[in-house]
């Protein structure tokens, strides 16, 4: 195990040095080509609550098959552009177009039918439902035999498996992490979207979520993340886009913004080098 | 032996009414579990399933009055839902409840409309409404029936709720809309499948308890309602099994009162009970722990 990990995986907008031991270092990419074919296109995207302008008309591509991030201080409408993207808020304005389909006219529900899911903030497991219950709920939508993703997710997530009838209030943070994930695996989903997952976890089960984060994405998942772990989140990302106060104010990929001046000193922190 | 045949009557007779209290008292209990609302026009759908079966009676063969009755009232709460809540599904919860409060006093004068006024005599249904004798008490057929229709009725639908898929998604919608929003439950259909379930069981229970009584009048849902309302937070809010020995135990209890000659004080025991919960153990028996969703 490591042991100088100094990590901030909190609330703020300074992150802290990260030294991550073990686990795949910097791009460490699949090795099938990719396919290069724009899964999600959101052009022009606006969101505001009440008059106020939370995202102000902001454009990104998620190519298939790719992680791509969104990274920013807390408040610069990254979460509300993942809840606008699944019908959660109403786009004021701007196209979000998945897989040839436009989805600002649509509901969660159909939303969720056409293949996206989105795993909330602060994890959300249905704590009074056993684990199996929560994975049940996850695919919801599905009517075809479960048993081989049970399988599958189980493979992914050992320690889900022991828990099994285990009511999900009753796990740790970390487990729940990973219950949330699973259930939204359960969906089949072509894109996953992710709600600051390391929120609130301590460092080591940090690293677990974002090993996690590469399996599952090397095994073919599309992967839009949302996270104020920046440094995390550019490692694990082909292509990254920083939000600030609503706004695209940078993009590239995952390494060239983790060595970005003007990111390090922001979100990776001044003394990083 | 004495007592016991002194008091068996209302010892039959309070397990009856209990049985009847628990169906209406589910449906409190089970919208109060997802929406977080005190549905207050519950107590009127019962009185209305009541009317429909004095009205339908008059034009219409039982075999299809009853099952008519247990529609219209379905639809009759199903609407309600549509009608006065779902608008408000953002508003604060003290909109809801007035608008809730609106529709049980909207109910209450249309029947007060239709009726006149007068008191509209329920029919007799025969086989429950013949009398039966257990050993030194004579009663109704539907005295014996309710407790056992009712239990059969709770077991299923806690079967429902716990074992199949659309109970999984109740018990999802009742932790987290939004999140079953992102398991692609249609919100909207499970709240109605509340409604329907409540609905259902209150014309059930409607069928049985004025089955008991003689005439149907615009506020005769009021006290039964109040009552399975107290029962339904005596047992815990939003807990079924609770809101049953809630029921039972204010039914039972109150029937003895009335067995001791202290009629006049029988229903300020359920509201003694009330204010003593509300004092002592605000939960319930069965209630959830007053946390916070994190």
């Amino acid at each position: 195990m490591s042991d100088k990990n100094k990590n901030v995986a909190s609330t703020g907008n300074t992150v802290g040095k990260v030294t991550s031991a073990g686990g795949p270092g910097f791009g460490n990419k699949r090795e099938e080509g990719l396919s290069g074919k724009v899964l999600l296109k959101v052009d022009g995207l606006k969101v505001s609550y009440g008059g106020i302008e939370a995202v102000r008309g902001i454009s990104f591509d998620v190519p298939e098959g790719e992680i791509v991030t969104l990274i920013g201080a807390n408040g610069a409408g990254k979460s509300s552009t993942l809840r606008a993207i699944v019908g959660l808020e109403k786009a004021a304005g701007g196209t979000i177009t998945f897989n040839g389909a436009e989805l600002t006219s649509m509901g969660t529900e159909q939303i969720v039918k056409n293949g996206i899911t989105l795993v909330p903030e602060g994890r959300r497991v249905f704590v009074n439902l056993s684990v199996y219950e929560n994975l049940r709920m996850g695919a919801y939508l599905r009517k075809d035999d479960l048993s081989a993703d049970l399988e599958w997710v189980y493979s992914l997530f050992p320690r889900l498996k022991e828990r099994h009838w285990q009511a999900a209030g009753t796990l740790s943070g970390g487990e729940q992490q990973m219950l949330a994930i699973a259930r939204a695996l359960m969906s089949r989903p072509q894109m996953i979207m992710m709600d600051e997952p390391s929120l609130g976890l301590a460092p080591i089960i940090v690293q677990e979520v974002f090993d996690i984060i590469r399996e599952i994405n090397r095994q073919g998942m599309t992967i839009l993340l949302v996270e104020q772990n920046a440094n995390m989140a550019l490692k694990a990302a082909d292509k990254g886009y920083v939000m600030e106060t609503g706004r695209i104010t940078l993009n590239g990929t995952g390494m060239e913004l983790a060595e970005n001046d003007e990111v390090k000193e922001a979100y990776l922190g001044k003394s990083h080098k | 032996m004495d007592f016991l045949s002194k008091n068996l009557p209302y010892l039959l007779a309070g397990i009856s009414v209990g049985g009847q209290y628990a169906l209406i008292a589910i449906g409190y209990t089970m919208v109060y579990g997802i929406l977080r609302l005190i549905n207050f026009a519950h107590g009127d759908i019962f009185m209305v399933a009541g009317l429909v079966m004095v009205y339908s009676t008059t034009i219409l063969p039982l075999y299809i009055s009853i099952p008519l009755t247990i529609i219209v009232t379905v639809i009759l709460g199903m609407s309600i839902e549509k009608i006065a809540y779902k608008p408000l599904r953002n508003s604060p919860r003290m909109s809801v409840m007035i608008s809730a409060i609106g529709v049980s006093y909207l109910l209450q004068n249309l029947a007060l409309y239709i009726t006149g006024g007068l008191a509209q005599v329920y029919p007799t249904i025969p086989f429950i409404s013949s009398p039966i004798t257990i050993g030194p008490a004579t009663t109704k057929v539907v005295t014996i029936l309710t407790p056992f229709l009712m239990i059969v009725l709770v077991i299923a639908l806690m079967q429902l709720i716990n074992h199949t898929k659309i109970g999984m998604a109740m018990r999802s919608v009742s932790t987290d809309f939004e999140t079953s929003r992102l398991m692609g439950i249609n919100v909207n259909n499970v709240i109605s499948m509340t409604f329907i379930i409540g609905s259902f069981l209150a014309a059930i229970g409607s069928l049985l308890y004025f089955s008991n009584y003689p005439s149907v009048i615009p506020t005769s849902g009021a006290m039964p309602g109040l009552k399975a309302f107290v029962a339904a937070v005596f047992g815990g809010i939003g807990s079924i099994p609770g809101a049953v020995i809630g029921a039972m135990l204010i039914g039972i209890v109150e029937n003895l009162i009335k067995g001791v000659g202290w009629t006049t004080f029988s229903d300020a025991f359920t509201f003694v009970l009330l204010i003593l919960v509300l004092l002592f153990k605000p939960t319930g028996l069965f209630g959830e722990a007053a946390t916070d969703k994190v």
